[in-house]
């Protein structure tokens, strides 16, 4: 705070000194050696890909792929500073919210007009997957490479502990009156100090010490994804009015009001950890909630199902992690967010062909199966999906069905992709924690969802 | 004294070497730092005033958009509770290292002179401010934290420091007091190094206790150096960010959303640099007010020991 020759200076100072060490700290950035640059955030995908990259430069002599690893928030600011010092990779790992943004500042190529891509046909991909990635243009941003879905992860031995037999999990209830059985299971599942269960007469719910439902936060900066999503889908709710491209917001809509009601109110009842418990704006994640013993169950990605399994208790014991399907709802079926990554160009590489080839060869076939068999994502091929299902089932004995069947059965809605997403992140994070603290009621998402409406009245 | 200290010597100078035109040497001495500080100071303010009266996203063309932003910013509540959270942020970060950066610089003074106590002292401005807020958000975690363990242990209830509205700034400010008050105290002590020995000496003669003579001899002769200190302090607190990028990153809501984290947000996050730009000049603008108040009011310009 205090530096050594305290100046008077602006932020206007700081913004662009910054800008300027960043564009300094990059070595990295494309260049035309044959050598593709390419970026992800996920530490556990990169063996995956490495033998992707492997396969891919076996098979073009003079091309070879140097893959760098950023976690998740400086991922982004990276490669922020990326587009802005030029030392942005060819080919990148990209999230839906976050592609539209590219689009507009003009960062992304259309794989269209890229030889190797030209020829990516909607089709071979899980369905609704390849046209997420087209922008309102009509031109196609991303090459799909996997899907995820949410599902509950539960822990067997707390399961054991209450008497409780894991195929009741299969086909749980909720409704925002008295939330079904799924509620039922929850409140059994908490555990108070004294060790009197939630259901129980004399339950302490200011003492809690394990609680029923885990909690990543109010799930304000990424539409609930591993949060409310699941209940609000299944109480047939849809955040826009059209998906992708929507500009009128729904969070005035009882279905959601309603759901997000009970949703946090499992808070006040003890079966959820509150805010301060999961520790404010640095939450731990549902995994660890599980492994400390503050949770007995969450819901979570199936981008997680490597985490889960490798978790172990306090003796290095390994944890049982079984999964179970998100509760069916008041619309009479269950609901699971579908989303999914996708690889792009940007506009900085100076070898679009060859950082096509690359992209093309990460949504193909060969590449596909490679990370099916490594069995940390589900490859956005159906042939590629079926490779991590067996894998699953043969190394790490767990049935993921609780994912695959939301797609089989199309009980699935996307993520909302919309321009000014980050905007609307920005707008709704603080106002979804108020709600969660509780600080704010549930109706205040009226107001927000005017000033989501007006940002796309002054953009457009 | 200073004036006169100057004048007698460049006269004893000229006496001996005769005229000399020492100018071109001056500049080239100072050259650099003119350059740094043109490059790196001058340029930037004014370029971040031009920006603000724009739409820009730093990928594309800044857009003339007159006063755009200004009028966006006054209708802004999140700038508003910002630039309130900033200032309760200053008032407990500020008057509570100012008072104990004073006792112990007059502690220092009074009762010991020891070096490698003056160096403890200062231990924590070394450890940097990214660090400072790790390890406290480690200590002071809900759940898992020693701080927080201590307390269950004593039977007192578990605190959220970092995670309720009303913990929140008072811990941030603690941090940065934690952090800032060794290095303050440091220049309150070199202050009060300036005040002659023989002022307390005639004090004793007359019988005054340490605390009278805190009041009457210390604090008045100190206050230029303190008005300093207090100028160059209030600045820097103005400018918080690391803490809050590292800790609470704005919130629970937005009750730790200082200006300089909503500013980088809106900026590197939003990517609206144009509305970040009028923020920051918005924030210049305070500082040039707080610091001329100060200034004026605590007289700083002049010494009552000359």
């Amino acid at each position: 705070m205090i530096t050594f020759r305290q100046r008077i200076r602006t932020a206007a100072v700081a913004l662009v000194t910054v800008t300027a060490l960043a564009a300094c700290g990059g070595t990295t950035g494309s260049s035309a050696n044959g050598t593709i640059e390419y970026w992800l955030w996920d530490s556990a995908q990169q063996p995956g890909y490495q033998k992707c990259a492997d396969a891919f430069a076996k098979a073009n002599p003079g091309l070879k792929i140097h893959i760098s690893q950023y976690g998740w928030d400086a991922y982004w600011s990276k490669l922020t500073a990326g587009f802005i010092a030029d030392t942005a990779p060819d080919v990148f790992t990209d999230h839906l919210s976050k592609f539209a943004q590219y689009v507009d500042l003009k960062v992304l190529r259309p794989l269209d007009d890229l030889g190797p891509t030209s020829d990516i046909k909607d089709g071979d991909y899980q369905q609704g997957l390849a046209e997420l990635w087209k922008g309102q243009d009509g031109k196609r941003y991303g090459a799909p490479k996997d899907w995820d879905t949410i599902a509950i992860f539960y822990d067997a031995a707390a399961l054991k502990a209450g008497g409780v037999d894991p195929a009741e999990l299969q086909n749980l209830t909720w409704n925002p009156q008295d939330g079904g059985t799924f509620e039922k299971l929850v409140a059994h599942l908490t555990i108070d100090e004294k060790g009197v269960r939630g259901d129980q007469p004399g339950f302490d719910k200011t003492h809690v010490k394990t609680h029923g439902l885990a909690s990543e936060g109010s799930g304000g900066g990424g539409w609930g994804q591993t949060q409310w999503s699941a209940f609000a889908g299944s109480a047939g709710w849809q955040a826009t009015d059209k998906n992708p491209w929507g500009t009128k917001f729904n969070l005035d809509q009882p279905a959601l009001q309603d759901t997000l009601s009970w949703y946090f109110g499992l808070v006040q009842k003890g079966y959820m950890p509150s805010y301060e418990e999961i520790g404010g704006a640095s939450a731990i994640g549902t995994d660890k909630q599980i492994q400390s013993g503050t949770a007995a169950l969450g819901l979570s990605g199936s981008w997680m199902i490597s985490s889960f399994t490798k978790l172990t208790d306090s003796a290095g014991k390994k944890l049982d992690i079984g999964l179970a399907p998100t509760p069916i709802g008041p619309s009479g079926k269950r609901a699971s967010m579908f989303n999914g990554l996708a690889d792009s160009v940007t506009t900085l590489s100076k070898q679009p062909e060859n950082a096509a080839k690359w992209v093309a060869f990460l949504s193909g076939a060969e590449c596909q199966n490679i990370i099916g068999q490594s069995g940390v994502v589900f490859p956005a091929r159906p042939a590629g999906t079926q490779l991590a299902i067996a894998f699953n089932k043969s190394e790490r004995k767990l049935d993921v069905t609780p994912f695959t069947r939301q797609v089989v059965d199309k009980t699935t809605f996307l993520f909302p992709v919309t321009t000014n997403a980050a905007d609307i992140a920005a707008l709704m994070a603080p106002r979804f924690d108020a709600v969660y603290i509780g600080s704010s009621p549930i109706s205040s998402l009226t107001k927000l969802n005017t000033q989501l409406d007006d940002l796309f009245k002054v953009a457009q | 004294m200073v004036t006169t200290t100057s004048i007698r010597s460049a006269k004893s100078g000229r006496a001996r070497n005769g005229p000399r035109d020492d100018t071109r040497l001056a500049l080239l001495f100072i050259l650099p730092a003119l350059i740094g500080f043109g490059v790196f100071l001058v340029w930037p303010t004014l370029r971040g005033i031009y920006l603000s009266f724009t739409k820009f996203n730093l990928l594309t063309p800044p857009q003339f958009n007159g006063l755009d932003n200004y009028v966006r910013m006054v209708q802004d509540p999140v700038f508003w509770n910002a630039l309130k959270v900033t200032l309760y942020y200053v008032i407990l970060n500020i008057g509570l290292q100012t008072v104990l950066a004073l006792v112990i610089a007059v502690m220092m003074q009074r009762l010991t002179q020891r070096t490698w106590l003056r160096g403890i002292v200062l231990t924590p401005f070394l450890v940097s401010n990214v660090v400072a807020a790790m390890v406290f958000l480690w200590i002071l975690d809900y759940q898992l934290g020693i701080g927080n363990t201590i307390l269950a242990a004593v039977g007192v209830d578990r605190i959220p420091f970092l995670s309720s509205s009303s913990w929140v700034i008072p811990t941030i400010a603690f941090i940065n007091v934690w952090r800032h008050v060794g290095y303050t105290a440091l220049l309150i002590f070199a202050g009060l190094q300036t005040i002659p020995e023989t002022v307390y000496e005639a004090g004793r003669i007359d019988g005054a206790s340490e605390v009278r003579m805190f009041r009457s001899i210390t604090v008045p002769l100190l206050r230029p150096i303190l008005s300093l200190v207090l100028i160059i302090t209030v600045v820097g607190s103005f400018q918080v960010f690391d803490t809050v990028a590292i800790a609470t990153r704005g919130g629970p809501v937005d009750s730790s959303r200082v200006l300089q984290f909503y500013i980088y947000d809106v900026a590197f996050g939003r990517f609206q640099f144009g509305y970040a730009s009028a923020m920051s000049v918005a924030l210049l603008a305070v500082l040039v007010v707080v610091t001329f108040l100060q200034y004026r009011l605590t007289r700083a310009e002049t010494s009552d020991l000359a």
